[in-house]
């Protein structure tokens, strides 16, 4: 059964990614996702940055990149049948991130039960002992992403492109 | 007020990627995060990304802070916390923030974000940052 989950996460893994405009906009790349865990990173780029002094990314780029991965590492947590909401997102920004650097976000899912989701992760720019920030979030399985998942899968058994 | 940090705020790449206006009347300074689809999270609601209606929540508390008073240099997120009330809609975005406190080094805001009614919030934040004013000795 996890080999069939996991077969389902590398079949919808990057969809969660490519089909988001905004982490399309971001740069965000999927490295791996397994059953209640995520990794993402953002590769560092001129137009994200947010102090143009110290050249360091903005630290939206940073929540963007932690709410996202904790959504994905909720998503494999329910099992790979619903895309969760935000409920709440709490970041504690440790140090700016270094210039030049690509940030990672390792997420681990601890519990998912029901409609809620808790989500931990770490965003690193390389030594995941020296965290650039830590997260902590709630996920819920709204009835919106309920209903527009139904909406796409009908289109697909239509045929149709969504 | 030091309008010079706030174009330094508008200037920088992260901010001037996704077109965040200010409007300010009198000492009260709204933030606008105009609709676009690079701000979509999940298209097939359609909902805006939560990471990017939580970075507007930083850039307006932010603003709000340089507005206020006379700071050296950008504040720096020391904290976040993010609450989602609903899904934001593919349409603009506004913001305002209120500093609750303001110290010597850390600063406590509280900001929030809505669309369609002022009363119904898609999210707020709160949060501290670190701030250096001006005349303040600076740590390393």
């Amino acid at each position: 059964m996890s080999q069939d989950l996991q077969s389902l996460l590398d079949e919808l893994g990057p969809l969660m990614v490519d089909g988001s405009p905004h982490a399309v906009a971001l740069g965000l790349k999927l490295d791996k996702l397994s059953p209640g865990t995520a990794s993402m990173r953002v590769p560092y780029r001129e137009d994200l940055i947010g102090d143009p002094e110290t050249r360091t990314l903005h630290g939206g780029v940073i929540t963007a990149l932690l709410d996202h991965a904790c959504g994905v590492a909720a998503f494999s947590g329910f099992g790979g049948n619903d895309t969760p909401a935000t409920l709440d997102l709490r970041i504690d920004y440790m140090r700016p991130a270094k210039p030049n650097l690509d940030v990672v976000a390792e997420a681990i899912c601890l519990r998912s039960h029901g409609l809620i989701a808790f989500v931990r992760a770490t965003a690193h720019d390389g030594d995941l002992d020296d965290p650039v920030a830590i997260a902590q979030a709630a996920f819920m399985i709204s009835k919106a992403s309920v209903a527009a998942q139904e909406r796409a899968k009908r289109a697909i058994a239509r045929g149709e492109a969504i | 007020m030091r309008s010079d940090l706030l174009s330094t705020l508008m200037a920088a790449p992260y901010v001037s990627k996704f077109d965040v206006q200010f409007e300010r009347m009198g000492d009260e300074l709204t933030g606008i995060l105009p609709f676009d689809d690079s701000i979509v999270g999940n298209p097939l609601i359609p909902a805006l990304h939560g990471g990017a209606v939580g970075a507007f929540l930083e850039i307006i508390s932010t603003a709000s802070l340089i507005t206020g008073q006379k700071l050296v240099r950008l504040p720096k997120p020391i904290n976040i916390t993010i609450d989602y009330m609903r899904p934001a809609k593919a349409a603009d975005v506004y913001a305002r923030a209120i500093v609750a406190r303001s110290g010597r080094r850390v600063a406590n805001v509280r900001a929030e974000a809505w669309q369609g009614r002022r009363q119904a919030p898609v999210a707020t934040l709160h949060g501290h940052f670190l701030i250096t004013p001006e005349g303040e000795i600076e740590d390393g």
